[in-house]
């Protein structure tokens, strides 16, 4: 049989439009339980220090989890696996649970803001991806969305090999020493209006890295980031929400 | 230790370059140069693999010197470079161009496994040669930030027209410290670290370095433990080849292949999900065995296997026979058996080209020491062609390996896990056969922490390769070699 009659059955996911199946069949993230109590060892249970105490209760910061669940193995009255793949958020304060402050209001600014900025790029938009010292897993991702199951070109999304062509700087990894240069310069060939997005655990906080001699914590002292998607790595489908969220066009306008 | 290992201290460093470049002048192959950690004395240390058996050599380094070994042993090359750029010790009476981290002169090194804590590094590019040649040449470079969604690396493609006469690699772009992110933490945090040293062989790198965790601690991991992890470490196996397929028919521009393979690949990294909970098996595989059962039944495992199976063969078949495809790959990116075999080519580019190092048989660890792992799958032409097709034979054995390990875990004894006793110490050394080749783990541990840690990945270790294959190859069979070679960046620079 060839090629040609190969191609024709559907896989497409209807996502972010029709929810997806797949979608909340694995760990997306890890949430502390409402009405978890805290306890001492919470904190030693995590390799990145993404669990801290607040008024007695924990507090979990998405943006420094890993998402590798002994929290939930050790605490399973006080923290769960969560299939939601909606992950993404406007604001790194957000993605601490409970929040650090009141979100509401800044969020609301955020995203007004973020609207202005993104008007004019409707429904064409072009992603420069720059990885800037991941572990090869975010860029698997990112890369599956080109694959006929996610298929981001139906949204009118594509990839661009040049930064003066991109509206999207999706940035992975930890901000490894090496590639702050590259970034800067990427980021100056890059036309505005654009929008940054950091993609994964290790770009917003370092992950399990952190700050080293070779890695800065992530890359939001390099950037100014827009949208902030943790995840060790985030799956291709909250890839697409961080993407969406960036663009204003995430349909349930969901809790960011 | 394990039996298969044997530790050679030696007086002087002049005595290890001499015993190494014996043995491998005798047919044993160098897997790795590395300086260990101690905070007083540095340790240069050379690892010598011969059949079924590993040789660690070590002795102390007192000067900031060692007589060079690459001059006799090639291989040791790019693992001299290494060491300079970490440690600032320096291989005399060679050039040591920066590799994995350029720094200027006089800089203050990070030096792994030394117990220091270095400041934060400014890498210099300005250290590296820049290289002009003659007339009607040029030089392409090509990366950092690549078109596609690629890790970082950059090329410097030096060109005569068409044909490419040098590529010089700059991998140290994404150099993350990872060796000296090891030290201080506990054996269970650094695993999920080992994960994160090669992303997409997370199972093969915490398999390899619970392997090491556990020779110190004298555990054994039970039946279910071991097959659980056979079967995670071949799916990963699958996806890790099907990916280098999809990027093989993308340089083709072979759609509908393209297509279907990467959705087979998508398929791969949603049963590990199901069974795992990570789409890449991560959190799964911990010192002394696995975290948990696996989610889903054993049933429903062994059906989704089979039916990809089924799928992958078919399109196999067909990639197999489209001519205008294999033309790109016939005598593309040729690596000669002589080639590989001296400089000990790891894995599928090894394979490839006839040299079938397989540490699934030759120090055949886990369940795997029971029989279960597969014939190499041997090519001798040493092309992108051969490289494919060692891909697509281990991909038919990976997923029939998967299955026969789904049934051997049900009904394996002994649970998932045994304890893992508190305060460990003692140095030792763990293997994987990953999709890319062997990767070895060398462990110091001291109370139950981590003094030391050096991760090799086959990557870096498959890397001078990939430079050596460039023999009379046009610019448009670039992409085609490099995903060929499937190497992986962050493996390559930790």
């Amino acid at each position: 049989m060839p090629w040609a009659t190969r191609g024709l059955r559907v896989v497409t996911t209807g996502y972010p439009h029709t929810p997806d199946d797949y979608g909340g069949s694995f760990r997306a993230a890890v949430s502390p339980l409402p009405g978890a109590r805290w306890e001492p060892d919470m904190a030693q249970v995590c390799p990145t220090g993404a669990i801290t105490e607040h008024d007695g209760v924990p507090r979990l910061d998405h943006g420094r989890c890993i998402v590798c669940g002994r929290c939930v193995r050790r605490f399973p009255r006080a923290f769960r696996s969560d299939a939601a793949v909606e992950t993404a958020a406007l604001l790194r304060d957000a993605l601490v649970v409970p929040p650090l402050r009141e979100t509401d209001e800044a969020l609301a600014r955020v995203r007004a803001a973020l609207a202005r900025r993104v008007r004019r790029l409707r429904r064409s938009v072009h992603i420069r991806h720059v990885d800037a010292g991941s572990d090869g897993t975010e860029e698997w991702e990112i890369a599956a969305l080109l694959n006929p199951v996610y298929d981001v070109h139906r949204l009118g999304i594509f990839f661009t090999a040049s930064p003066r062509h991109a509206d999207i700087l999706l940035v992975t990894g930890a901000g490894s020493a090496g590639m702050l240069r590259p970034l800067r310069i990427t980021v100056e060939a890059t036309a505005a209006p654009f929008v940054v997005v950091a993609c994964g655990t290790d770009a917003i906080s370092g992950g399990l890295l952190g700050r080293g001699y070779a890695t800065r914590g992530g890359v939001s002292e390099e950037l100014a980031v827009d949208v902030w998607i943790p995840g060790s790595p985030p799956s291709p489908f909250s890839i697409l929400h961080g993407l969406l969220l960036a663009l204003g066009r995430f349909p349930k306008g969901g809790p960011a | 230790m394990s039996a298969a290992v044997r530790i050679e201290p030696l007086d002087t460093p002049e005595a290890l370059v001499a015993i190494v470049a014996a043995r491998v002048a005798e047919g044993a192959r160098l897997a790795a140069l590395f300086v260990a950690g101690s905070s007083r004395r540095p340790m240069l240390t050379a690892a010598v693999a011969a059949r079924a058996e590993l040789a660690l050599l070590t002795a102390p380094l007192e000067a900031a010197a060692y007589p060079a070994l690459s001059p006799l042993v090639p291989a040791a090359a790019y693992y001299e470079r290494a060491i300079h750029d970490l440690h600032g010790i320096a291989a005399s009476g060679v050039v040591l161009n920066p590799l994995i981290l350029p720094l200027p002169e006089g800089a203050e090194r990070p030096r792994p496994g030394s117990g220091s804590s270095p400041a934060p590094v400014e890498p210099d590019e300005h250290t590296l040669p820049v290289h002009v040649t003659g007339e009607g040449t040029f030089t392409l470079p090509y990366g950092p930030v690549r078109s596609g969604v690629f890790e970082t690396i950059e090329y410097l493609v030096e060109n005569a027209g068409e044909e490419i006469l040098h590529l010089w690699v700059r991998p140290f772009y994404k150099h993350r410290g990872v060796a000296k992110a090891f030290e201080h933490r506990t054996i269970d945090d650094g695993v999920l670290l080992a994960e994160r040293v090669e992303g997409v062989a997370s199972v093969a790198h915490a398999v390899a370095y619970c392997h090491a965790v556990e020779t110190a601690a004298g555990i054994e991991v039970p039946q279910q433990g071991a097959w659980l992890r056979v079967l995670y470490a071949e799916l990963e196996r699958a996806a890790n080849h099907l990916d280098v397929i999809v990027r093989l028919c993308e340089a083709a521009g072979l759609a509908v292949a393209n297509a279907r393979f990467a959705w087979h690949k998508e398929r791969v990294l949603r049963l590990l999900a199901a069974l795992t909970g990570s789409r890449f098996g991560r959190a799964t595989v911990v010192p002394g065995g696995v975290a948990g059962a696996p989610q889903l039944a054993p049933s429903d495992a062994a059906r989704r296997i089979g039916e990809l199976a089924a799928a992958v063969s078919a399109d196999v078949i067909e990639l197999m026979r489209t001519e205008s495809f294999l033309d790109r790959l016939w005598g593309t990116g040729v690596v000669t058996p002589e080639e590989a075999r001296a400089h000990g080519a790891l894995g599928p580019v090894g394979r490839g080209s006839a040299v079938a190092e397989d540490v699934r048989r030759t120090r055949a660890y886990g369940a795997y020491a029971w029989g279960a792992a597969p014939e190499p799958r041997l090519h001798h032409d040493g092309d992108a062609h051969a490289r494919l097709r060692v891909r697509v034979g281990e991909l038919e054995d990976a997923l029939a390996l998967a299955s026969q390990a789904v049934d051997e875990a049900r009904a394996g004894r002994g649970g998932v896990r045994v304890e893992v006793p508190e305060g460990v110490s003692g140095r030792a050394c763990g293997w994987a056969e990953a999709p890319h080749g062997e990767v070895l783990y060398f462990i110091g541990l001291e109370d139950g922490r981590i003094h030391d840690c050096y991760p090799r990945s086959a990557s870096f270790h498959n890397l001078p390769l990939l430079p050596a294959a460039f023999k009379g190859d046009v610019l448009t069979d670039f992409a085609f070699i490099e995903a060929s070679f499937g190497l992986s960046p962050a493996g390559v620079v930790v």
